[in-house]
Parts: C-alpha cells; structure tokens; sequence
C-alpha cells in the first residue's frame, strides 16, 4: 500500500511599514535585493530575478553570468499578487515537471502598512516527484540538510 | 497537517536537531549517537522517539542493533527547512522595504 504524504502549506505572514504597490514592487522588481545569497542553489549566487509579467521567468542569476531556472511566474497582478512556480525538487534542482506554488498576496493594513501573506503549497508533489525519482533520494538528503543546518545555526 | 507541526515541534529542540543532522550524515544507533553528544543514552532514545513520531527518523534492526536513519520518504524534514527558509527571506524583504522607505 502507498501511503501519500500531505503536507501542510508553509504559510507566512509578515507586515511591513509600506504601501501595498511599494511591498509589491519591492518583492519583486527588486527580489535580487533582498533574496538571501545563502538560498542558492547554484553556487556562485549573484542575484534573484523574477520576470514581471505572467509567464516570466523566475531564476538566480550566477556570478559568471550563467543562470540557473528556479520556476516561472504563473500570475501576474500587481499590487496585490503574485503566484509563482517553484520548480525545484527536495534536491534542489530544476524540474521542468514538477510544478509547486508559492503565492504572495499583498493585504493594506491601516497607516499605509502592508500585510504580506506567503503560501507555500503542493509540497506533496515533492514527494511523488521523489517517488518517481526514488533513487536520488539518498542523494538528495545530504544537500537539503545542510541548507537546514545553514539556516538554524 | 499533525505531522508537519509535529515535526516543526520536535526540531525545536537543539540536541533533537543535532541528532537529526548527525543521522542525514550517517545512519547510527543509539549508542554511537550518546558517544558523540553530550547527552545521556536514555535521553537519546527519548529524543529518538520523539523524531520518528514525528515521522523524521525510521528505525531497522540490524541483528541485535537497532540503526536509526532520517527517513527518506518523509516530508517533514524539507518542509520544515522551508518553513525556516521562508521566515528567513520575509525578514530580509521586510528590512530592504522599509529601507528604501525611509528618506
């Protein structure tokens, strides 16, 4: 018997003391400002780029000028959404066919604050996406764990 | 749901999330893991009960030994670091968004 593993959204709230268009534009347009370089799965991270328009890519772009796809942005609606593709496997590599999404919705709050609400979902698709590919499982371990150990210490 | 927040639960325990990283290193029992942390052999296997409730370590018998190992088949693990990640990247765009905000 298979037993499917669901797991819950990652879901994320955070306010910030700026408008909803600035939040928004911030979020993205200027992603390779904020993105942390140690969420790379490249190696030699120079910054973020997402694409601003429904169908954009979404990738890092390497310090030698080579880039590395992490999904595509799958809507586009400025200032209030954004729902993008995270293409990338529990092995943290691209996957052309593995489609999870991570939604960002910009919320007003009173005195010009914005609420950010981030929803990551479909993580069970990892998993079956792992079972199709179940022997770079073992492989794929070490590399999530240390991002894991890189975060919490 | 339960075992994700489960999971989130049980790594918030420092000597919890050393073991777990000890074993996505290398499978061990419960004696070589007491050998190498600070902690006694029955406090180990409490906190090796807690992970593979929370569905983040599977346990096989190898002869008389019991090996433990971060099961692979379990979400758990990446979704907590996601959820690590995520609060990480919110907090950096918070601080770059009300930087350019202010004059």
């Amino acid at each position: 018997m298979t037993t499917t593993i669901k797991p819950a959204p990652v879901v994320k709230s955070i306010i910030v003391k700026v408008p909803p268009a600035r939040a928004f534009a911030v979020f993205t347009a200027d992603i390779g400002k904020w993105w942390p370089s140690t969420h790379s799965i490249g190696g030699k991270f120079k910054e973020a780029v997402l694409e601003p328009r429904a169908g954009g890519r979404w990738y890092e772009r390497e310090t030698d000028g080579s880039e590395c796809d992490w999904g595509k942005v799958i809507a586009w609606e400025p200032p209030s959404r954004v729902l993008l593709a995270w293409q990338l496997d529990h092995n943290f590599k691209y996957a052309a066919d593995l489609v999870t999404e991570v939604e960002v919705r910009f919320i007003p709050e009173s005195a010009g604050a914005t609420r950010v609400e981030l929803e990551h979902r479909n993580l069970e698709r990892l998993g079956e996406h792992a079972e199709r590919i179940s022997g770079m499982v073992s492989r794929g371990w070490p590399a999530v764990l240390e991002h894991y150990a890189a975060a919490i210490s | 749901m339960a075992n994700a927040i489960s999971a989130l639960a049980a790594l918030g325990d420092q000597t919890r999330r050393e073991i777990f990283e000890r074993l996505a290193r290398r499978p061990a029992a419960v004696g070589e893991l007491a050998r190498e942390l600070p902690v006694s052999r029955p406090a180990v296997s409490q906190h090796l009960s807690v992970l593979k409730a929370a569905g983040l370590v599977a346990v096989r018998n190898e002869g008389p030994r019991r090996i433990y190992s971060i099961d692979p088949h379990g979400l758990g693990p990446l979704r907590a670091w996601l959820d690590r990640f995520w609060t990480d990247a919110l907090e950096n765009f918070r601080a770059e968004a009300e930087r350019e905000e202010a004059p």
